[in-house]
């Protein structure tokens, strides 16, 4: 299908009628996935937005449920978000992350009905990136800047039309108002020049990590490799995939809610027990897990890296410690058996 | 720059080899362009990692806290001052470190670059004689360095290290700047106003603690914002007045501590304004204390120690 700029705004318009519609919107000079209320709020030539779309699934703050004490007990309301939305205009290497944390928030063991009512209610437009930037490595991941996994609908921007590749039948649902044309064939070949332009410009490699993480965890690698790291959680909260939460009770007098927050395994407080010990005392354990949980506990647990390639990690952090260089450096190693 | 590159080399290597000192904590080469990365260095051959630059933008106090071993660490202006508040607080040991101190011309805020370039994408630059060269897909732009340094760099009195064991290369001009026009501005605004822009900046906050984190002087060992009893403020970032009370706090936490580094506004990866309000503060304690954080071993500090009324407000070294 083909779609010229002016009538993807007019599209939108007519899906924000019907649908919450997400979109990255410019804030000073990076960009946020929001709620817009017109189509022309959407600006979709960026390269990836600050905090990524996994906020719309999984918001930084949720409620998930509020109480009232009374006399003859107490009132639950129940929160759920059961509304139409839209996230137009996401990367395949954040439309890949919601792949990953449908295992996390519907496994075998766990149903998280927040995440999984909105995820199911949610379409998913993706944006093809014609010019990924050169802290984007998804190709590594086995992504890629036009990949569609996970998508419902795929944007292709040839100048001043998008080529619309159709996905799923909920894609093409949302097509249905619109009377499209078909993608001619010089469309299709102003996409396909698109796509191979957008070469990568980093390959990270994961050959044989895996194996190496499984041995090396009382590896002195781990004293050293971390030291710049000032604990703070730049790279989680704008991380496509971490999805580590706190829920704590916010209640006034008689009254309050149950709230769900994102929490870092970057913060000292995220392991301290009751009892005052912390199994992981330093920066050491945990920047160790945070490589791990990644790289080795999701490969165990979901068959899957954490991971999409998407930079945010290298270009929020303060002290420019690089992921990429940090798995270079792991590979790069020796191999030692796993003894404390 | 390559000049102070050799000589940091050179005087680490030295430091190492003769055993004065285990670790030197510096700057390397960083991985994206215009940066430079912390880094920690503990064998003489390894020395020839560490540079300077125009990224060298952290503020190395921050590594230095409570350390077992002797430790030499290069530091700027701002480092050298932090260390010094640090030393007051019994946070650093002076007997334990040696001070590589290096003459600051400013360093390059890529934020600007960012604002600057508009949408495209810094792949490689260069600083030549007080001009940056921008270096992308399909641009190269020239820009006067001036242009790009930090704010904080701009109005910066103290570019020469306070404290140091060893200089490297010559002190440079302190600027000329005007005393404080930076804050007046947000003085002149009605508490309404002043409190509509904070509730806006940190509207954006997204509770990642890279400010706090990266102030070498927040090293509280359970911050306030961590308390569950009693909980000061709420977790969660519902309400955006929670996120304003966390950084009214820590700047009232930082009154005659903080020497205006910048490195929290650095660090905010969501690029809140949050040096307004440190900013206020180091203003608000030279007119009241006449205390200038950092630039004396000295002088008490002035929210520990009574006070000295008579002390005229001061801007910069000449009192002006």
């Amino acid at each position: 299908m083909l779609v010229n700029k002016g009538q993807f705004t007019d599209w939108l318009n007519q899906l924000i009628q019907v649908y919450q519609v997400y979109a990255p919107v410019k804030e000073d000079d990076y960009f946020c996935f929001k709620k817009i209320n017109s189509g022309d709020q959407a600006t979709l030539n960026y390269t990836n937005s600050k905090v990524p779309p996994k906020e719309v699934l999984f918001p930084r703050s949720e409620k998930l449920f509020c109480y009232r004490c009374e006399n003859d007990g107490v009132q639950l309301t129940e929160q759920i978000d059961e509304s139409k939305k839209i996230i137009v205009g996401l990367r395949p290497c954040d439309a890949k992350s919601f792949l990953l944390l449908d295992g996390v928030f519907n496994s075998d063991k766990y149903h998280d009905p927040y995440y999984l009512i909105r995820r199911n209610n949610t379409v998913l437009v993706g944006l093809g990136c014609n010019q990924p930037a050169a802290t984007c490595f998804c190709t590594s991941l086995g992504g890629g800047p036009f990949a569609t996994e996970g998508l419902d609908l795929l944007l292709v921007d040839i100048g001043d039309r998008y080529v619309v590749e159709v996905l799923t039948d909920r894609g093409r649902e949302l097509l249905s108002g619109m009377e499209l044309p078909a993608a001619n064939q010089e469309a299709q070949e102003a996409a396909r020049i698109v796509k191979e332009g957008a070469a990568l410009s980093t390959q990270v490699n994961l050959e044989g990590l895996k194996s190496k993480l499984d041995v090396i965890f009382y590896d002195p690698i781990w004293d050293l490799i971390h030291e710049k790291c000032l604990g703070c959680a730049a790279c989680t909260y704008t991380c496509p995939t971490c999805h580590c939460f706190d829920i704590v009770d916010e209640a006034e007098g008689n009254e309050g809610c149950r709230i769900r927050n994102w929490d870092a395994c970057m913060f000292p407080l995220f392991t301290l027990h009751g009892s005052g010990h912390n199994p992981r005392p330093t920066g050491k354990e945990r920047f160790r897990q945070r490589v791990m949980h990644k790289f080795k506990y999701f490969v165990d647990n979901f068959n899957a890296i954490a991971c999409v390639g998407c930079g945010r990690c290298i270009i929020n952090c303060p002290v420019n410690l690089d992921i990429r260089e940090v798995l270079a450096e792991i590979q790069g190693s020796e191999v030692r058996s796993d003894k404390q | 720059m390559s000049e102070l590159t050799r000589a940091i080399q050179e005087t680490a290597q030295k430091l190492l080899q003769n055993r004065e000192v285990e670790l030197v904590v510096g700057f390397a080469e960083g991985s994206l362009p215009l940066r430079n990365t912390p880094c920690f260095v503990r064998q003489p051959e390894e020395a020839q990692k560490l540079v300077w630059g125009y990224g060298c933008e952290n503020n190395l106090a921050n590594y230095l806290r409570k350390r077992p071993e002797k430790v030499a660490v290069v530091a700027k202006g701002c480092d050298s001052r932090s260390i010094v508040e640090l030393i007051k607080e019994n946070q650093i040991d002076r007997d334990k470190l040696v001070v590589i101190g290096v003459p600051c011309r400013g360093m390059i805020d890529r934020k600007k670059v960012t604002h600057l370039l508009a949408g495209k994408e810094l792949l490689e630059a260069e600083v030549r004689d007080g001009q940056v060269v921008l270096k992308g897909k399909e641009f190269n732009e020239t820009v006067p360095l001036e242009q790009l340094l930090y704010d904080t760099c701009l109005t910066c009195q103290h570019p020469n290290p306070v404290l140091f064991d060893i200089m490297m290369g010559e002190p440079v001009p302190v600027k000329e700047t005007e005393c404080f026009a930076d804050v007046a501005n947000f003085e002149t605004k009605a508490p309404a106003e002043k409190r509509a822009y904070l509730m806006q900046e940190l509207s954006r906050c997204i509770r990642c603690y890279a400010c706090r984190q990266a102030c070498p002087m927040c090293f509280c060992e359970e911050c306030f914002v961590d308390c569950s009893m009693p909980q000061w403020l709420s977790k969660s970032s519902l309400n955006v007045q929670d996120n304003v009370f966390f950084q009214a706090v820590r700047a009232l936490h930082l009154a005659g501590r903080c020497v205006d580094c910048g490195a929290c506004d650095r660090a905010c990866p969501m690029g809140i304004d949050l040096r307004t309000l440190t900013r206020k503060m180091v203003k608000d304690v030279q007119e009241l204390f006449g205390y200038t954080a950092g630039v004396s071993l000295d002088q008490k500090p002035p929210l520990a120690a009574p006070i000295n009324t008579t002390s005229p407000a001061t801007c910069n070294q000449d009192g002006r």
